[in-house]
């Protein structure tokens, strides 16, 4: 397993130290989790959510009651100006 | 194209373009929550919420209206619908991306396996049609010396339906002939108004050439431009661009590029890395969607006639050439415009020159305006006296039997005889006087 | 009011309200964002973070009656089962404060423990009610997945969490809950169905009940005096005219490995939203344990590894959905011991990373078949408190809740 690519994909900034530590510990975890490798589920499918229900929508309508303020939207922000979030420039335009 | 070169097997590389395309419904409210979808000069961050901006414990709940137009579109291009279909998580950080993920489709799409037929484009294969959600808007700026990037949340969450198709296209005009027809079919569905400029419909092209019809290993992803003439430059610089490394035997790089228009070259925005790792998982927050069978026949009755079933239609009843049923069927507010003038006149050709190069359907708002100024304009060259006073002899000649019984006092026959007299004019007559000439002609 | 000292000793409350408004008094796990009460999920990521909003489970609680004093500590972004995880140091727990409050949970099973408040909030993933109610003595309800709205609690396990109940007695845990359940338009998973008036399941009669006593849930390492209080609460009920079978369940240790790849799989996207641009600081604030998560998570959700572990995982909740689903065509409910053992000592999860998981074992099998829970006091070895834990089929909360009462109202004194 790559930590270092791991931790890029995640977005986090490992020490040294933190990356040996880790590696041993997913060592230990998966210890753990693989002993389920020796259930057979070649038949049985996926059980991604317990509930039984589909098709939960709304309808296409607005709805005021939880809009947000300019201010209430930015109250928290690290840095705004003029009503915008204001982060540090991003180099190409693009993803 | 032929390559001349004196040394080398000539070979000839052929474009292979594939499209992802996005349209910003017009639905009232966003995506997966109720705040207004139409965000167009709005100020920044007025239209947010828990939901779409992301906050800690907020979660979304699908726009039923979006989930149909998503379904109204890919059945638009007869692709099949998933009886039960999931929406996924799509991850990667970026700072217009408020949850980390963007909330999309990959295993199971609204609809997928569609197709496109339209004059000399057969068969471009429609891979799926899929919802998503958009992203904030970025501005990049400076503040005080230092560069930044402003962020607007109105946008984030706003429907985005995607239309991807099979790299099927081989060259450029079938690339910009579909993708206008799919802004009309788009508009006469009235989902989106697709419009490039205002970003309500924006195209991606993935370009590649192929010396042998096999499809290439790579791809170069020609991205954020926003009309289908710098379009086509941009995939005709880019075809150029590609042979010439091809032919010298080098490899064309797998990136992003955009088009720069002063320089009228295309220019690259981001190495595409390895691919990105989307880790995409089906989002627990929103339980699967099931669209039954009675659904799917209620949508396909509620499509409107199609710009290319119409243009058929119009060629059989109107006899109209070509290019003016392309711009009559263009809008179809216009081409609804033009059925309602002639269902009052049956003087096609007229109307549609009317409506194309005087633009009287601006000038008349309705059909019947238009067509009373059509039956002045015409009539002008009135027939002659002479050629009047024939029509009225002949036309006495030929009906005796009205001619009798207007002499025994059944007047009101002479209103039958001017429509006679008219007809062998074909409408040329003035009517006051055909009336004296026939009151004339009847008093002997 | 709340005694500051002792909120200080066992450093239950992140947050006291100042003025708190009127009405019965309740502690809220610090994961469920307060409108304009600074909410941490425990973590310094959130030191300073005021909610714009308020969770559906505090709204309503604010117009049945209820007065939030104060949001509890727990382990961080609820990683854990012990506190011990949390920026702000573990919550100790009352009956011994060199023992744990248990997690993640910790704050609020301690607040009503210590009788700061008689009824608390807190929330499960797996184990994250049940585990703290034992092991500080208090009554625990972890309802089904979907009873309770999840709207506006800091999102952990979007497809295992549970918001619930700490209380000190069942009925008063019956009220809370009565109140927090039901559909909420703004959680597509919140479930349709009616909520039934708890109470008047609680009559005292189990006569003929079907219990299955969950015998592979008597671990093996199990200390001897564990199994025979667990056993001697199991009787009480049988004199009361409950017939108890002994059953066998699928094995929980392959829960175990479930519940991690799913939890940390969610984890690693539900945490992706914290980049220090609306609200809170960087990630680089997060902390060992959310690291550690965050990687295992986007490990097993990486191309390639999906079908190895996650999707895996995924087939295997469907085997212990399967093997709920036959247990209860013969059983009304089942029973056996909510936790392997009493509270371990403050300091036990260093260097444990498995920690959490391992302790929460007898949890996890109902927890990701999203199955309601009860863990009730029924007991004390080596002088601190255990839990009897009873779990049903899916919305049957009012039987369970009945069980639990019958027995409070019933045992011989500890």
């Amino acid at each position: 397993m790559d930590i270092k690519a791991l931790a890029k994909l995640a977005k986090l900034n490992l020490d040294k130290r933190e990356e040996g530590y880790f590696e041993k510990q997913f060592d230990e975890t998966f210890k753990i989790i693989d002993q389920f490798e020796n259930l057979d589920t070649s038949k049985i499918s996926e059980t991604y959510s317990v509930i039984k229900t589909k098709n939960i929508m709304r309808d296409d309508e607005i709805d005021i009651s939880r809009i947000l303020s300019q201010d209430e939207a930015l109250r928290n922000a690290k840095s705004s100006h003029n009503g915008f979030f204001v982060v540090d420039a991003i180099l190409d335009n693009d993803r | 194209m032929l390559l001349i070169h004196m040394n080398k097997t000539i070979q000839n590389f052929n474009p292979v373009v594939g499209l992802e395309v996005h349209i910003e419904l017009a639905t009232k409210s966003k995506m997966f929550c109720g705040c207004p979808a139409d965000h167009f000069g709005k100020k920044p961050n007025t239209q947010t919420c828990p939901v779409c901006l992301g906050l800690p414990g907020a979660l979304p709940v699908p726009n039923k209206k979006a989930i149909e137009w998503c379904v109204i579109l890919g059945l638009a291009f007869d692709c099949e619908i998933n009886k039960e279909s999931n929406f996924d998580r799509k991850h990667y950080f970026y700072p217009d991306l408020p949850k980390g993920y963007q909330i999309s489709q990959y295993d199971d799409p609204f609809a997928h396996s569609g197709k496109f037929q339209m004059n000399n484009i057969h068969n471009v294969r429609v891979r799926r049609v899929h919802m998503e959600e958009d992203t904030a808007k970025l501005q990049h700026t400076e503040i005080d010396g230092k560069r930044v990037s402003l962020v607007d949340f109105n946008r984030s969450g706003v429907p985005l339906v995607e239309l991807v198709t099979e790299p099927d296209f081989d060259n450029v005009d079938d690339v910009v002939t579909f993708l206008q027809e799919l802004q009309r079919i788009v508009r006469y569905l009235g989902i989106s108004e697709a419009d490039m400029e205002k970003g309500s419909m924006r195209l991606e092209a993935n370009l590649s050439l192929t010396p042998d019809g096999t499809l290439p290993g790579y791809k170069v992803e020609l991205k954020n431009i926003n009309s289908f003439r710098f379009l086509k430059k941009a995939m005709l610089y880019e075809i150029d661009r590609q042979r010439e490394i091809l032919t010298a035997g080098k490899k064309v790089i797998q990136e992003t590029r955009g088009w720069d228009e002063e320089k009228s070259a295309t220019f690259s925005q981001r190495v595409k890395e390895d691919a990105q790792d989307y880790r995409y998982f089906p989002d627990p927050d929103i339980p699967p969607i099931e669209i039954t069978q009675l659904q799917i026949t209620n949508y396909k009755l509620q499509i409107p006639e199609l710009p290319q079933a119409k243009r058929e239609r119009f060629e059989i009843d109107y006899k109209l050439p070509g290019d003016f049923i392309d711009i009559l069927v263009s809008d179809k507010a216009r081409a609804d415009y033009f059925e309602g003038c002639v269902k009052l006149n049956n003087n096609y050709k007229a109307i549609a020159d009317l409506i194309i190069n005087k633009k009287f359907d601006e000038k008349y708002p309705e059909p019947a305006g238009l067509v009373k100024k059509l039956v002045e304009l015409t009539n002008v060259e009135f027939s002659t006296q002479d050629e009047t006073q024939s029509a009225v002899n002949l036309v006495i000649m030929d009906n005796q039997k009205p001619v009798e019984d207007y002499k025994n006092g059944k007047v009101n026959v002479i209103g039958y005889l001017i429509g006679m007299v008219q007809k062998r004019l074909e409408g040329k007559g003035n009517t006051k006087l055909i009336q004296d000439f026939l009151l004339k002609g009847l008093q002997k | 009011m709340i005694d500051r000292n002792l909120n200080k000793k066992l450093n239950i409350f992140l947050t006291l309200v100042d003025k708190p408004k009127a009405g019965i008094p309740i502690a809220i796990k610090d994961n469920f964002l307060t409108k304009g009460i600074r909410t941490t999920a425990a973590s310094k990521l959130l030191n300073s973070f005021i909610p714009q909003y308020s969770a559906t489970v505090v709204n309503k609680l604010e117009a049945n009656g209820y007065s939030v004093v104060g949001k509890t500590n727990l382990d961080a972004w609820c990683h854990g089962s012990s506190t011990e995880t949390s920026d702000f140091g573990p919550t100790l727990n009352p009956w011994n404060t060199d023992y744990l409050s248990g997690g993640s949970s910790g704050g609020s099973a301690a607040a009503v423990s210590a009788g700061i408040v008689d009824v608390a909030i807190g929330s499960e993933t797996a184990g994250s009610i049940r585990g703290p109610a034992a092991w500080c003595g208090v009554v625990g309800v972890k309802p089904t997945y979907g009873r309770v709205s999840r709207y506006g609690v800091i999102a952990m396990g979007s497809s295992l969490d549970c918001p619930g109940v700490l209380a000190k007695d069942v009925v008063s845990a019956t009220k809370v809950l009565k109140i927090i359940s039901g559909n909420d338009p703004y959680d597509a998973t919140s479930s349709n169905r009616e909520t039934e008036d708890y109470e008047l399941f609680l009559t005292g009669n189990v006569k003929g009940l079907k219990i299955g006593l969950i015998e592979n849930y008597l671990l093996p390492e199990m200390e001897k005096e564990v199994v025979d209080k667990t056993l001697g609460a199991i009787e009480v009920l049988e004199k009361l005219g409950a017939i108890i079978t002994r059953v066998k369940t699928l094995d929980p240790k392959y829960a175990i490995g479930v519940y991690t790849v799913v939890q940390r799989a969610e984890v690693s996207s539900n945490l992706a939203r914290y980049d220090g641009i609306r609200y809170g600081n960087d990630r680089n604030y997060f902390g060992q344990e959310a690291k550690r998560r965050i990687m295992l998570g986007t490990h097993i959700l990486s191309s390639g590894y999906q079908d190895q572990y996650y999707k895996k995982a995924e087939k295997i909740r469907t085997l212990f959905n399967k093997d709920f689903d036959k247990l209860f065509e013969g059983f009304d409910v089942l029973v056996g011991p909510t936790m392997p053992g009493p509270a371990p000592k403050v300091g036990v999860t260093k260097g444990q990373s498995m920690f959490g998981e391992m302790a929460d074992v007898l949890a996890e099998p109902s927890a990701i078949s999203g199955l309601p829970a009860v863990s009730i006091p029924c007991g004390f070895v080596r002088r601190l408190p255990i839990g009897l834990q009873i779990m049903g089929p899916q919305f049957s909360e009012g039987k369970i809740l009945n069980v639990a009462y019958t027995y409070e109202q019933n045992h011989p004194k500890f």
